[in-house]
């Protein structure tokens, strides 16, 4: 068969696209670009909904990708399990779209924070994580001003006791998140948000503080070359 | 024309940084005795019928839909005038 393909979504003011694009070539698939604007998911067996600052950000982070076209054919197609990354901002969208649990608020510090990251790998019980080892750390940058996770009480121990919580910070909660929450996938493992950017770390030349992130991509190829 | 006004403000339980930010500065401007500020959105819908009780069942719609994000927040509506 021929290499995966996966959508990598632009909305109106979508900043890492390119980077995520370039993150699934690296690792050997073909990347397929999504319009926001289209009700069309062009046939991918799986999407990375990138980073940036969506719509302006306005209302809320993600609250008006969330209703874009290609949202709508989006959202069931990942219900009935089609593999979904959302980093960063993609993060946001899928708290809004009511894809994962819970939302991201303003850093509790209100500070934008952009560094290198130490992030726990806590499940590789996810379509995105199956190359990463339970206890993994890895360094990832992260860069948001609107990163803190927030779910009620009984949201978050049903996230911790189903081991749907599948990263968390290392050295220093960045945003306040609950329980340092750094990324979550949702019950059936096949959507995953994280606020760290594994696209940005797959290769030495850009500068990036490790390539750990090319697992991300490697797991997700990985698991349509072996369907 | 009426105009109906959407509230919308974080759940008490939710931590509002941006709220105690304001809360900080007020002493340093001369305002004492403030114990707390929570900051919150406030919307202007502007409806070109009258605020019928099925115009009302539309903005809180609206709300719901769209303007809170009732994980974190609370709304509540109201008729301008």
């Amino acid at each position: 068969m021929g290499a995966a393909r996966v959508g990598v979504v632009t909305f109106p003011g979508t900043l890492d696209d390119q980077d995520a694009a370039r993150a699934v070539r690296h690792a050997g698939g073909e990347a397929v670009p999504l319009w926001h604007a289209d009700r069309d998911l062009k046939g991918v067996d799986a999407v990375f909904l990138p980073g940036g600052f969506s719509y302006g950000d306005y209302l809320r982070c993600g609250a008006i990708s969330r209703f874009a076209p290609l949202m709508e054919e989006l959202i069931p197609a990942a219900h009935a399990g089609l593999p979904v990354l959302g980093t960063c901002n993609g993060f946001q969208i899928l708290c809004e779209a009511h894809l994962l649990p819970g939302a991201l608020t303003r850093n509790e510090n209100l500070h934008y924070v952009c560094r290198d990251q130490r992030v726990l790998v806590e499940s590789n019980a996810t379509a995105w994580t199956g190359d990463y080892t339970p206890g993994q750390e890895i360094l990832l940058p992260v860069k948001h001003g609107e990163g803190r996770y927030v779910a009620d009480a009984a949201t978050v121990t049903a996230l911790e006791s189903g081991d749907q919580i599948v990263f968390r910070y290392l050295g220093g909660n960045p945003n306040g998140s609950v329980n340092d929450i750094a990324g979550i996938s949702n019950e059936a493992g096949n959507v995953v948000g994280l606020m760290p950017h594994p696209e940005h770390a797959v290769e030495d030349l850009t500068g990036a503080p490790s390539v750990d992130g090319r697992g991300f991509f490697t797991s997700i190829l990985k698991r349509f070359v072996s369907l | 024309m009426a105009r109906v006004i959407v509230d919308v403000m974080l759940k008490p339980e939710i931590l509002d940084p941006q709220g105690q930010a304001i809360a900080r500065a007020l002493p340093r401007l001369g305002f004492s005795g403030v114990t707390e500020v929570r900051q919150g959105k406030r919307f202007e819908v502007e409806i070109d019928g009258p605020a019928d009780e099925a115009a009302i069942a539309d903005v809180r719609k609206m709300a719901e839909t769209l303007l809170a994000n009732t994980v974190i927040e609370d709304y509540s509506v109201r008729v301008e005038g």
